[in-house]
């Protein structure tokens, strides 16, 4: 890449037949670009100019981050873990891997009652969604609904690719892991039996995902004959095509399996599991008092040190809750107003030392 | 380096030649010897071939990989590359490979395409129709035939073929003329003599009938060195032999002139011909910048290293516990689990280092190159350094040097023909003590008052008015001018004749001053016809002088002499030299007036020569003869045994004369070197002239002051004193005087320094040099530097070349390593060219052999101003905030990876996808800060002319230093704590979270690993391309576009690469990945925050660091608020103002250390007028 001029000389040196070439005028053109003389803005960043700006940050994020702040305090949230690692806890019994099926209750209260439409997530923590071992182990095509990669999955799906001889669909790690425990929620009435809440199981996935991303293999009357020649994740207790009753549900494109193959950033996560849609205007979704939350414990999570947490949370225009960005907002507007304050300070001392410094010289 | 030379010896030796010789026989027209001479070993010869490409269209693609990957960085991105292709990285081959292949198919096509160029032209040039003769006739053949011995007939105004001995010409006196202006840039015409029993040979078929052989040294790339001799055979037995010497070779590329046709034989062809021996380019110099750089580049190196070390050891740590290892949910394939620990430990090593690799990003060479490249190109288009009269623009030879020029701190400048216009004018010329002063000449032409001359001392006597026409005669003759007769008007200068015009060519602007001078002393010398020198006497008789010998001048003897003999039959010597090598070899004349006379024109800044002669006695003449012609066949040490002969011949001479030259300086030099003096530059002058003259040139150009109190090392002193006394002596005056300087300086009294200038000879230094016998010459080379060091100004008089480059080289390897100029305009000032970092040739009257040499060329002296103060200023803080800059990023993008590793189990997942581990440094972010560092100017252009202090402010690498350098990688790693960490907590809980409005009703939906990169990567980019953008100080309308436009193309590219499901990758992991993240109201008030908290330090450090200590580019930039506010204190500005004159007039030895708050206030008030851009 040694780019200087020699070769261009020794070529500009050239036509040898040619005697006394034509002496034309080396004068350089005298356009602005090549006399960098382009007109220009030329700002120059000094306390004078940066100061305005400083206090207009403060001005401006610091009621921002107010307004995040009490949007995100004003969010409902309660998380339940359910893990069952305490000897208390109902679920304790689930953690021996030969209870299966496993049920168990939890009950909780609610303190206020969560307005509007809520979120039902599973979360869990210590388990490494990110691995990159576990996050390249799918293949996209096969969830695509492309025949061919149906049956002859990615390499990338090793060691969870084939099973018995026959390609596991859908084939990989993250697949095989997806969660399968049952969670449903009840409302303990004052009075009667429990009354059972509603939970959306559609409307949770991305659209895109659902409907582009993920698609189930063409051809074949019913979706077993479409999963034909395939068996099913090692870790499932049903193949894929008996994920949900409703055939849009289904599949590939069901939006459980869809949230699961998105994988999560960190180690601690949630995911989204059901909804709880708001019914009308005068009564609260989920309403104060006391609720039992009941369990297919079938996800193990013990082995690993993990966690299981079921939250419920209400949502406001900036999503669930998060005090971080308040905080945040709020800290760098008030460092900013005090970093102006300062400055200003700094640029009035030192304009008057300046002063005397000028003349002893 | 040597490349061709070492094809030929290998050519050779694979050619079955045992024994390499020294020479080579030619026969002329390949007729053998005739039997019985000696029997020469056969040589084989190339054709006539000229091959200056490089490759041939076989191996170009082998042999261009392989010259690329030597460099060191391809090299090592080929082997991540590799590394990638072999064990399974976390990411695709194609991350690294797209870019590498990029660089490297970009410079192959580039390459490529000079070398079809070069193709062409080899083509062109091969195939160009000559003539020879065979059998006694005219044959025309490509060029690319012709072999060694072949006879050529070459014409007038074509080029010869190949390196050819002159035999004979169309011209009876058996000359030509020459011009080689492609050769080496002379346009003068050089004359070149046949040899004498072969110009006899008119005619194709005498040519023929020649039988000769040439024996001469094999080729060397010399231009100007040749030696040989060739044997006519005539039908007598004794074969005659005549020395050969360059002025019997014609070389291939040089033009035939005034010379209807000449025959030559071959004896170098093909790429044996001097010429191409030249094409071998010379050594590469590095620029500091770059070395800071590798340095650099070794620390991320090092960076990277223990960042994938510190990763595998906290890996495999990690991993103790099994279910860390190995899960249930994430189980290891078969042949995983098998592998040795070892070697797994070793390929994730290599995962690691291929994950972060791009903290070392091949764009940034490839930046760095294009910079440099384009960059160089302001020089070539500024139109402030192209000179009207000569029509020559600067030329950049090398671009790898441009940001050398803003940190240069010594320039080393050759006096005549640099500083001064070595346009020379006859002054006066001094007879046995009577002074003549030739006519005031007015447009050229004599004021007509007819006699010639004005008697300054009283009219000389009878003997002594033999003596001065002996001493017209002898300036008349003792000469190597030329008289160009034709009528062509484009010759250098017309003399001022009486009517008949005859132009006057020499190599040398003196002799032409010289024989222009006696003109008008009435003494005309007409031309040189059949070895006799015709001259015009005063009373316009015409006297004829048969040339004898010429014995040419040399820079170390420094003199020349002719033998003549006049009509009368009497050989005259005369000799014509500098005094110091003419009076030691006098015996005879008024010695002490003419020395005093000498002395006072030299001080006046005068150019002198004295004129000796001596009467040769015929036998002597017969002595001299033999000596030289025996030296002149002698085929090895020629150099040496000529020297030694020239010695012998002139000695006992009798002192004539003097004469007095001036050469006027040129113009605005004074002024440049006042600039560069501020400018915090030590200017020496080195020179081969007299101490005096060259003392005057440095007074006249205000290198040395009135109050300069001159040191001197010469001759004379160490003469009287001993070497050791003589520095010791001077290097206690000059500590004692800095010593007080510092205190005074303390104490604010510094207007009253002293300041000191050394003056040193040739001889004085190579005493300091030589190495004494105790080897403890070290001793007197520190104490001279010490000496040099407090010294403003340095002369350095009656240097020979190589002792240039010694000077320089002795500063350059001084312990501050300080960057070292060196400009000149004369073959003498090549060396010291070559040897100092940054060589700049001035396009001058000695030809263009500088101009060649040099890295950059420039048609005046004063152009350095701008060169230095202004190109050097903007390349050196471009390329340093392009530097800089590049690691800044790459610390931005790759830290927030190393982060992630933590919370990922380090198992090498990536942040980002691959597209965008891919086209961060080549499209996101690359085209900002290769305009900003093509088009960003701190300051204008005009203050920076106007304020040449502004250049100390960037003296010694300072953006490039350790500190600045890590104040970049802490703001890097400070940004990538805050990207990383702000996305990390906005993920941590819950929640960036889409509501979803836009897309459907109210849902609430999860983001995962690649939306949390894609936040991460987004802040980024726009963080960085911020950065620049407040760091950018000239915004033209490319920049906004560039810096705008890359934003947004890196907005429309995440939409698109996002947007689809693309059918050729097997995983759509980002598809509605950047669209969804647009859709969340928090990521977007992520960005500003992350965004702004990044900038805010930054923002800070600059204010601050403006506000509380300012440079002085940052006072000028800024408008005065001082001196605004003190507008209404008329008393207080005056007071400044006058301070701020005796800032401008106090001498540069001050030194940087002066403070930014101290001088720094006279550059900033007066200079930001209203005018100032605000």
């Amino acid at each position: 890449m040694a780019m200087n001029y020699n070769s261009k000389d020794e070529v500009d040196g050239g036509p040898p037949c040619a005697p006394g070439g034509t002496a034309k005028s080396r004068r350089p053109d005298n356009t602005a670009f090549k006399q960098q003389r382009l007109p220009a803005w030329q700002p120059i960043l000094t306390a004078g100019t940066v100061l305005p700006t400083f206090f207009i940050i403060g001005l401006i994020f610091i009621p921002i981050g107010i307004g995040i702040f009490v949007t995100s305090n004003n969010i409902r949230e309660i998380e339940i873990d359910y893990t069952g690692t305490e000897p208390s806890s109902p679920c304790n019994k689930c953690l021996s891997p030969d209870v299966t099926p496993c049920f168990c209750t939890i009950n909780f209260t609610l303190e206020k009652s969560f307005e509007g439409n809520v979120f039902m997530y599973y979360g869990l923590s210590n388990f490494y969604q990110n691995h990159r071992r576990y996050v390249k182990s799918r293949d996209d095509s096969q969830l695509n609904g492309d025949s061919s990669a149906l049956l002859n999955p990615s390499k990338e799906c090793e060691p969870y690719r084939r099973n018995e001889d026959k390609p596991i669909a859908p084939c990989g790690a993250i697949a095989n892991s997806m969660f399968n425990d049952t969670l449903e929620l009840f409302l303990i009435g004052n009075d009667s039996s429990p009354t059972p809440i509603t939970l959306k199981k559609k409307g949770i996935a991305w659209w895109t995902d659902k409907n582009v991303k993920f698609r189930n293999p063409p051809g074949g009357e019913t979706l077993e004959e479409r999963f034909k020649g395939t068996t099913k994740p090692v870790n499932w207790l049903n193949p894929v095509y008996m994920l949900d009753s409703d055939p849009d549900n289904n599949g590939f494109i069901n939006e459980d399996f869809i949230v699961w193959m998105r994988t999560a950033a960190l180690p601690t996560f949630r995911k989204l599991y059901r909804l709880i849609e708001r019914k009308s205007d005068l009564h609260p979704t989920l309403p104060a008092g006391r609720y039992y939350l009941n369990i297919t414990y079938n996800y193990p999570v013990h082995s690993f040190d993990g966690r299981k947490r079921m939250i419920l949370s209400t949502i406001s225009w900036m999503g669930g809750k998060n005090p971080f960005l308040g905080i945040a907002y709020i800290a760098i507007g008030s460092i900013s107003f005090l970093l102006g304050v300062v400055l200003l300070v700094i640029n009035h001392k030192y304009r008057n030392s300046s002063n005397t410094a000028d003349i002893t010289i | 380096m040597d490349c061709s030379l070492v094809r030929t010896l290998v050519h050779r030796y694979c050619a079955g030649e045992e024994n390499w010789v020294d020479s080579r026989t030619i026969y002329v027209g390949h007729r053998e010897p005739p039997p019985g001479t000696e029997a020469y070993i056969p040589q084989r010869y190339p054709d006539n071939r000229i091959v200056s490409a490089k490759y041939t269209f076989w191996n170009f693609i082998p042999k261009n990989l392989f010259e690329q990957f030597r460099r060191i960085a391809n090299f090592y991105f080929l082997i991540i590359f590799l590394v990638q292709l072999i064990i399974d990285t976390p990411t695709s081959p194609v991350t690294s490979g797209l870019p590498l292949f990029f660089v490297i198919t970009v410079t192959a096509i580039k390459q490529g395409y000079e070398d079809w160029l070069r193709h062409k032209a080899d083509n062109a040039m091969n195939q160009c129709p000559v003539h020879f003769i065979q059998h006694g006739k005219l044959v025309r053949k490509q060029s690319r035939k012709l072999r060694v011995g072949d006879i050529v007939m070459v014409k007038e105004n074509e080029i010869f073929p190949c390196d050819l001995i002159f035999l004979s010409s169309s011209r009876g006196d058996g000359t030509c003329h020459v011009t080689t202006a492609s050769l080496d840039g002379e346009s003068s015409h050089k004359t070149h003599y046949a040899v004498q029993d072969t110009k006899g040979f008119h005619t194709e078929e005498e040519i023929d009938g020649l039988h000769a052989t040439v024996e001469c040294e094999q080729p060397q790339p010399d231009l100007y060195k040749f030696v040989g001799r060739i044997n006519v055979y005539n039908d007598l037995n004794d074969p005659v032999v005549r020395p050969l010497g360059s002025e019997n070779l014609l070389l291939r590329g040089a033009t035939l002139k005034n010379t209807e046709k000449i025959f030559g034989v071959a004896i170098y062809t093909g790429m044996e011909t001097k010429m191409a021996l030249n094409y071998q380019s010379k050594s590469q110099k590095r620029s500091a910048v770059e070395k800071s750089m590798n340095v650099f580049l070794i620390v991320y190196l090092c960076i990277l290293i223990s960042k994938a070390l510190i990763n595998t050891v906290l890996k495999y740590v990690w991993q103790s516990e099994p279910f860390r290892d190995e899960p249930w949910y994430n189980q290891k394939t078969e042949a995983e689990r098998q592998r040795n620990l070892f070697l797994r430990a070793f390929t994730d090593f290599l995962a690691f280092m291929v994950l972060f690799n791009y903290i070392i990003p091949v764009s940034m060479y490839v930046t760095v190159e294009m910079q440099k490249f384009l960059g160089s190109y302001f020089i070539t288009w500024d139109e402030d350094m192209f000179d009207e009269d000569t029509g020559e623009g600067p030329l950049v030879n090398t671009s790898d040097l441009n940001e050398e020029l803003g940190q240069v701190e010594y320039v080393f400048t050759d006096k005549t023909g640099t500083l001064t216009e070595n346009n020379m004018e006859f002054k006066e010329c001094c007879i046995e003590g009577h002074v003549y002063v030739p006519h005031v000449v007015c447009n050229g032409q004599v004021l007509p008052d007819s006699s010639g001359i004005d008697m300054i001392d009283s009219s000389p006597g009878v003997s002594s008015r033999e003596r001065e026409e002996l001493f017209f005669r002898a300036l008349c003759l003792c000469h190597t001018v030329q008289v160009k007769d034709d009528d062509d008007v484009d010759g250098p200068r017309m003399s001022p004749g009486s009517g008949k015009s005859c132009v006057y060519i020499s190599s040398s602007p003196d002799e032409v001053a010289l024989v222009e001078g006696v003109q008008r002393l009435g003494f005309t010398y007409l031309r040189l016809k059949d070895s006799y020198m015709e001259i015009l006497n005063r009373d316009s008789g015409i006297e004829r002088f048969e040339l004898l010998e010429i014995l040419s001048f040399d820079s170390v003897r420094r003199r020349m002499s002719v033998i003549v003999k006049s009509a009368t039959g009497e050989i005259y010597l005369f000799c014509k030299g500098a005094d110091s090598s003419i009076f030691p070899r006098v015996i005879e004349g008024k010695v002490d007036q003419i020395r005093s006379r000498v002395e006072r024109n030299a001080v006046e800044g005068l150019r002198t020569l004295c004129v000796a002669y001596k009467r040769l006695i015929p036998e002597e003449y017969e002595g001299i003869c033999k000596l030289l012609q025996a030296t002149k066949v002698a085929l090895q040490d020629r150099e040496k045994k000529l020297a030694e002969a020239y010695e012998q011949i002139e000695k006992d001479l009798i002192l004539l004369g003097a004469t007095a030259v001036e050469d006027r300086l040129q113009e605005k030099a004074a002024d440049t070197i006042e600039a560069l003096q501020k400018a915090g530059i030590k200017v020496w002058v080195l020179t081969g002239d007299k101490m005096e003259t060259a003392a005057a040139t440095c007074y006249a150009c205000k290198l040395f002051r009135r109050s300069t109190q001159l040191l001197e090392l010469t001759t004379k002193k160490i003469e009287e004193q001993s070497l050791h006394d003589v520095l010791f002596e001077l290097s206690k005056t000059v500590l004692r005087c800095s010593g007080s300087l510092a205190r005074d300086n303390f104490s604010g009294l510094s207007a009253d320094m002293q300041d000191y200038g050394l003056i040193i000879d040739g001889a004085a230094l190579s005493l300091i040099m030589k190495p004494r016998e105790d080897g403890s010459s070290s001793n007197y080379r520190e104490l001279f530097l010490d000496i040099c060091r407090n010294c403003s100004a340095v002369l350095c008089c009656r240097m020979a070349p190589l002792q240039k480059a010694q000077i320089v080289k002795l500063i350059k390897l001084s312990k501050e390593h300080p960057i070292t100029l060196a400009i000149g305009d004369g073959a003498n000032d090549v060396s010291m060219i070559l040897e100092a970092h940054v060589g700049i040739g001035v396009i001058g009257k000695e030809g263009r052999q500088a101009a060649r040499n040099s890295d950059y060329a420039i048609p005046k002296f004063k152009h350095l101003k701008k060169m230095l103060l202004v190109h050097g200023h903007f390349y050196y803080i471009r390329i340093s905030e392009l530097v800089q800059y590049f690691f800044y990023k790459n610390v931005c993008f790759i830290f927030p990876q190393f982060l992630y590793q933590f919370f990922c189990g380090f198992s090498q997942q990536t942040l980002y996808d691959t597209a965008y581990l891919t086209l961060y440094n080549i499209s996101f972010t690359s085209l900002p800060i290769l305009l900003y560092s093509l088009m960003e100017q701190h300051v204008s252009i005009d203050t920076l002319k106007r304020d040449p202090s502004l250049y100390r402010d960037i003296a010694k690498n300072a953006l490039l230093r350790w500190r600045v350098f890590i104040y970049w990688t802490f703001l890097g790693l400070f940004d990538a704590l805050v990207f990383f960490f702000g996305a990390y907590f906005m993920f941590e809980n819950t929640t960036v979270t889409n509501n979803g409005q836009i897309m459907t009703t109210s849902t609430h939906m999860i983001f995962g690993n690649w939306t949390f990169g894609m936040l991460v990567f987004t802040v980024m980019v726009f963080t960085v391309t911020l950065k620049l953008a407040l760091d950018t100080h000239y915004w033209t309308w490319i920049n906004h576009f560039v810096i705008w436009g890359s934003l947004l193309f890196y907005i429309v590219f995440s939409l698109l690469w996002g947007g689809i499901i693309w059918p050729f990758l097997n995983y759509q992991r980002m598809y509605y990945v950047f669209i969804q993240m647009l859709s969340s109201g928090p990521a977007w008030l992520a960005v500003v925050l992350l965004v702004t908290v990044g900038l805010l330090p930054d923002v800070l450090k600059k204010v601050l660091c403006r506000q509380l200590w300012p440079t002085a580019t940052e006072r000028v930039q800024s408008p005065c608020p001082t001196a605004a506010r003190r507008g209404p204190h008329p008393q207080e500005v005056a007071f400044t103002f006058w301070n701020s004159e005796e800032y401008a007039t106090l001498p540069p030895t001050l030194g940087p250390a002066q403070g930014p708050l101290g001088s720094s206030l006279s550059r900033g008030c007066p200079g930001s007028g209203p005018e100032m851009p605000v």
